[in-house]
């Protein structure tokens, strides 16, 4: 039988605030434990929230950046629940109205195609602490510096039909969230959090079957694999006569599966109510309309025009604009040498493989946007050759000019187009090499044009790589022809 | 000294006819020799009282002194007080030294107030007669067989019995105004959302307010000047500016409308209370003002509503009493659902677990509809009730409890014991204020005329409430108890 | 709505609440006729009207994106019960 999947996500992105969403503690990263849990953040007693103004707008312009509509009103709710983590034994969260409405996230596939995926809505609310499980005496420790934390959870419609389709999914929303600056997307912190909603179907069939949720997947690649591996067990359960049963997995990367979780555990009752420390947030639209008007130019658009604009293939303007810190780049390349296909060519090319190969990101290339434009420049206007400019962008990036110009200048990698010049290595070349001219003259007409390598290399060579090498390759085609 | 009102307290401070120290240390000395018999202290900060009072000296010798400076009283032992025991009333509490003060109590130390202690109180504010605490029940001055009232009891006991001049507590649903009623002193609740409720712990976040208890109106609206106000740690205290609350109380009355709610002189009203209640009326005519019946047709729906709302936001609200980071902690948990369990059933007493059950239960889910989105709706309409009747009229009048205090131990049945805030608990459900002065008597036990006003109408609350004081000395009246210990 | 023993010993358990079996019928017992007090409320008609869960209509304020809390943690694990390396102790969580 054929199965079709589907896959929803809530996606838990940590906002990038100073300051924690209902208190004035720091929500920095790697701090001592409990160091930054006030006593809002504690839940100690006769404390009381207080809303952070950047979540606020740091949710509104997330939903904006997804064409969402954003309510006049949302309201915060408790969801209560006993754990060590959650200081007050309710978490603060958005249940019923939601600061961020249905909205949708374009998601580009392999072929460069596009798809669209609706959001259900977005809401604020509060992280929890962490439980530590070394051994404190068969104790676990709990550290609340997270407690607190902003989280924006992006909760999608089950649009998702691959895992590489939810990948590219989750790749477009920490695009969107880190081109927006919200969100620093650091997955391995913890900034960026995923549950799957994976259920299978018969192909053709309406209903959806019945979903597990996999907890806490927090790798663009965990995601893929997790999704492969419950999908596979859910069709090999389904024809082997059993049953999908819902209830919550956690994916265990070292084994590659999924795993239930304890599944004694009773239904939770969350019993959601208003909290009632918290007043409605009231958005007028002028507050509304300004957060859009500065939103920054967003990855569909960014790609969209990469096209339109700069007639860049899907591909590349897809590459360009997946992050802002590399759509930035490129675009400050452009200007600077003035020809995108070149500043497309040299971005994903010489700079993106030195990036590979040393494992940086573009953030901490050694070569600036501007050094490499200034680059393409003089590629451009025929002052070196592309042989000498991959050799000026290695001394570049190690550190050996602090120009292009620097570099050509001391390194003599000039282009030689003195016709003069070439001419007489041309003919040193032609004296040198009596057997190739023979073997040139004596072949056909036809084969001639593959012989001339080996002349236009001798002729580099003796330039030490500085003439022309159009150049070259007309002059020497023209004196062996006369020699014939 | 102590049975004067702060008022006059101030007056002989300024005029230097005894000091801070004098005064604090004659009231630490009464309870220390009365209290006993009271129960009306959970904690006494003797020694911290003696400091600040002798910065109070020194700062009106320096010639600094505000109208508050050195003047003496309690604290209901909800409000958080740095490094000082803050209970609550509970045993969940009892090891918990609050590691900050309340937004109020900043305030009033700022006034330059000396309090000399902690009162008691219903456990986490739950109750209506102040036996609901860990710390044993508070006795009414009056007549040692009475509750004080609850829950802030203790506050308005040891007012009544002339330990403190003056006591803060908070009002849930009628927490203050019933035991000021029971006492035979003044007790203001003000608006929702008037006062801070930062470091006040919270039992029904959106019915908890803080107000003065004190023996005249006078009084309180120098107490409530000085702990109203905006606090940016509340997001429920509104940013209003706050009126000089002392400035209209000689306002004459001539023209002002009372409004008589008909409910509120049904079955059940003792007829000692509701002849009180008519005298005062007759007091109040013969000051100029004009009477005439309204009707809050949906108070009978008041407790129903308020049994769902304020059990469900406790329930909540008393989730982070865990065992976790502060509090009781059971000895040798099993594991977590053993600490949780046993944490907090050591740590609660009945009426609160009764509370949290209720609570739990309603917000549950198949039950939430027909619960508390259900009395959420009935809140509105009472709400509206009042509105509606503030386009006619200036302030309602009525009692502020059905009885005069009750024995102690006469209301063993939870239900009968929530009937008895009847007249009180619309009032915090529907966010408005209101202020219970003494108003007579049944035997040796005080009646309370309660008096309620539009929302942020407080400094016409007190202009009515010291016009009738300036008309009666009802408030005047001291118990026995007060004066044979003397 | 009638309260039955199970959902005295499910609000129980939701609320960490240890009761034991003649505890759980005491509040049986109580809880039975708190509700029925409550009950009253299901007389009234309230169709149409907006749930108010505020006394003012009043809308949150917000706080400035401000660090303004410095670490008192010593302060704070001054009360708590257990303690190590800063860090609160629990027994042992089975993940």
């Amino acid at each position: 039988m054929q199965w079709e999947t589907v896959i929803g996500l809530e996606v838990h992105v940590q906002l990038a605030t100073r300051s924690k969403i209902f208190s004035g503690a720091s929500t920095a990263f790697g701090a001592e434990p409990n160091s930054q849990a006030c006593a809002v953040d504690l839940g100690l007693p006769g404390v009381l929230p207080v809303l952070n103004e950047q979540a606020v707008a740091m949710a509104v312009q997330f939903g904006l950046g997804i064409h969402a509509e954003i309510p006049e009103v949302s309201v915060f709710d408790r969801k209560n629940y006993f754990y060590p983590d959650l200081p007050k034994g309710y978490q603060t969260s958005q249940m019923y109205q939601p600061i961020v409405g249905p909205g949708e996230v374009e998601i580009t596939l392999d072929e460069g195609a596009t798809k669209r995926i609706r959001v259900h809505h977005a809401h604020l609310e509060e992280d929890a602490g962490k439980s530590l499980h070394e051994d404190f005496h068969g104790m676990t420790g709990i550290d609340l510096n997270r407690a607190g934390t902003p989280l924006l959870e992006i909760v999608s419609e089950p649009d998702m039909r691959s895992a590489k389709e939810a990948a590219a999914y989750l790749k477009a929303i920490h695009s969107i969230v880190t081109y927006l600056g919200i969100s620093d997307g650091n997955m391995a912190e913890g900034s960026m959090r995923c549950d799957v909603n994976v259920s299978v179907r018969p192909a053709g069939q309406e209903a959806f079957g019945t979903r597990a949720e996999i907890k806490n997947v927090n790798s663009f690649r965990f995601v893929e694999r997790a999704i492969e591996f419950e999908v596979e067990r859910q069709i090999e359960l389904i024809e082997d006569g059993g049953e999908v049963v819902q209830e919550t997995r956690l994916f265990d990367p070292e084994a590659d599966e999924t795993r239930s979780m304890r599944t004694k555990e009773e239904a939770n009752d969350y019993r959601y109510f208003p909290c009632p420390d918290l007043l409605p947030v009231v958005l007028d639209q002028a507050y509304v309309d300004h957060l859009r008007d500065t939103l920054p130019e967003l990855p569909a658009d960014k790609r969209a025009r990469f096209e339109n604009e700069f007639g860049l293939s899907a591909y590349d303007a897809g590459v360009l604009s997946a992050s802002r810190a590399m759509a930035e780049y490129f675009e400050r390349v452009k200007e600077v040498c003035g020809d995108a296909k070149q500043a497309a060519n040299w971005v994903q090319g010489e700079l993106s493989g030195a990036l590979n190969r040393e494992g940086l990101t573009i953030a901490d290339s050694p070569v600036s946007a501007d050094r490499l434009g200034e680059l393409i420049v003089r590629v451009l206007d025929d002052t070196i050759n592309g042989k000498a400019a991959k050799q000026v962008f290695q001394a570049l990036w190690h550190g050996e000019g602090d120009s292009a110009d620097a570099i050509i200048e001391a390194k003599g990698l000039k282009q030689v187009t003195d016709t003069g010049a070439i001419e007489s290595m041309i003919d040193q070349v032609i004296e040198d090499s009596p057997v190739q001219v023979a073997q040139y003259r004596d072949a056909e007409p036809e084969k001639r044009g593959k012989m001339i390598g080996y002349f236009v290399g001798q002729v580099m060579k003796a330039s030490r790589g500085t003439a022309n090498p159009q150049q070259v390759n007309a002059m020497l085609k023209d004196k062996l022809d006369a020699l014939c | 000294m102590h049975d004067k009102t702060l008022t006059e307290l101030a007056a002989g401070l300024r005029a230097g006819e005894f000091s801070s120290r004098e005064l604090t240390q004659d009231l630490l000395g009464r309870i220390d020799r009365l209290d006993g018999r009271l129960n009306s202290f959970i904690t006494v900060t003797a020694d911290q009282a003696l400091a600040t009072a002798d910065q109070a000296d020194a700062t009106r010798a320096a010639g600094e002194a505000g109208p508050l400076t050195g003047l003496p009283l309690a604290l209901k032992d909800i409000f958080c007080t740095r490094d000082v025991k803050t209970s609550c009333g509970s045993r969940m509490l009892d090891n918990f030294a609050a590691p900050y003060d309340a937004g109020i109590v900043e305030r009033l130390a700022n006034a330059g107030t000396v309090s000399l202690g902690k009162t008691n109180m219903d456990e986490f504010a739950m109750g209506s007669s102040n036996e609901n605490s860990f710390y044993g029940p508070v006795k009414n001055p009056w007549d040692f067989d009475a509750v004080p009232g609850g829950s802030s009891g203790g506050s308005a006991a040891a007012v009544a019995a002339g330990l403190v001049p003056a006591a803060m507590g908070t009002d849930t649903g009628g927490s203050i105004r019933q035991p000021a009623a029971f006492c035979g002193i003044t007790g203001l609740k003000p608006t929702y959302g008037r006062v801070s409720r930062y470091g006040m712990i919270a039992y029904a976040s959106s019915l908890d307010q803080a107000g003065p208890m004190a023996r005249s109106a006078e009084d309180c609206a120098h107490l409530l000047g000085a702990v109203a106000g905006h606090d940016v740690r509340d997001s429920t205290c509104v940013a209003r500016g706050v009126p000089d609350y002392a400035a209209d109380l000689d306002a004459p009355l001539s023209g002002l409308k009372i409004g008589l709610p008909t409910e509120y002189f049904g079955d059940g009203l003792d007829p000692a209370v509701a002849s009180a209640v008519r005298e005062a009326i007759k007091v109040y005519e013969s000051l100029g003002a004009t009477v005439m019946d309204v009707s809050l047709p949906h108070t009978h729906y008041a407790i129903p509503a308020y049994y769902v709302i304020a059990p469900a936001e406790a329930s909540s609200n008393l989730s982070r009493y865990d065992g976790v980071r502060f509090g009781h902690r059971c000895e040798d948990p099993t594991d977590l659902v053993d600490l949780y369990k046993r944490s907090r059933a050591e740590g609660f007493g009945e009426e609160v677990k009764r509370r949290i059950l209720i609570g739990t239960h309603t917000l549950s889910e198949g039950f939430f509809d027909a619960y508390y989105k259900k009395a959420q709706q009935v809140r509105r309409l009472i709400r509206q009730d009042f509105l509606d009747a503030f386009d006619e009229v200036d302030v309602l009048m009525g009692p502020a409890s059905p009885t005069p205090a009750f024995d102690l131990g006469a209301n063993k049945d939870p239900v009968s014991m929530y009937l008895q805030d009847i007249y009180t608990i619309a009032v915090n459900l529907a966010g408005i204020p209101g202020i219970s002065v003494p108003a007579g008597f049944s035997g040796n036990r005080p009646i309370g005329l309660q008096i309620l006003g539009t929302h942020f109408a407080e400094a016409r609350l007190l202009n009515v409430a010291h016009q009738f004081q300036q008309a009666t000395d009802w408030h005047l009246r001291r118990p026995a108890f007060a004066e044979e210990s003397a | 709505m009638a309260i039955e023993h199970a959902d005295v010993l499910r609000a129980a358990h939701l609320a960490r609440l240890g009761l034991d079996e003649g505890e759980a019928a005491h509040y049986l017992d109580d809880l039975g006729r708190i509700l029925e007090m409550v009950d009253q409320l299901q007389a009234l008609d309230t169709e149409g009207v907006t749930p108010m869960a505020h006394p003012l209509d009043a809308t949150q304020r917000l706080r400035a994106d401000e660090v303004t809390e410095t670490d008192q943690r010593d302060d704070f694990q001054r009360c708590a019960p257990a303690v190590e390396n800063g860090l609160y102790l629990v027994p042992r969580v089975v993940e």
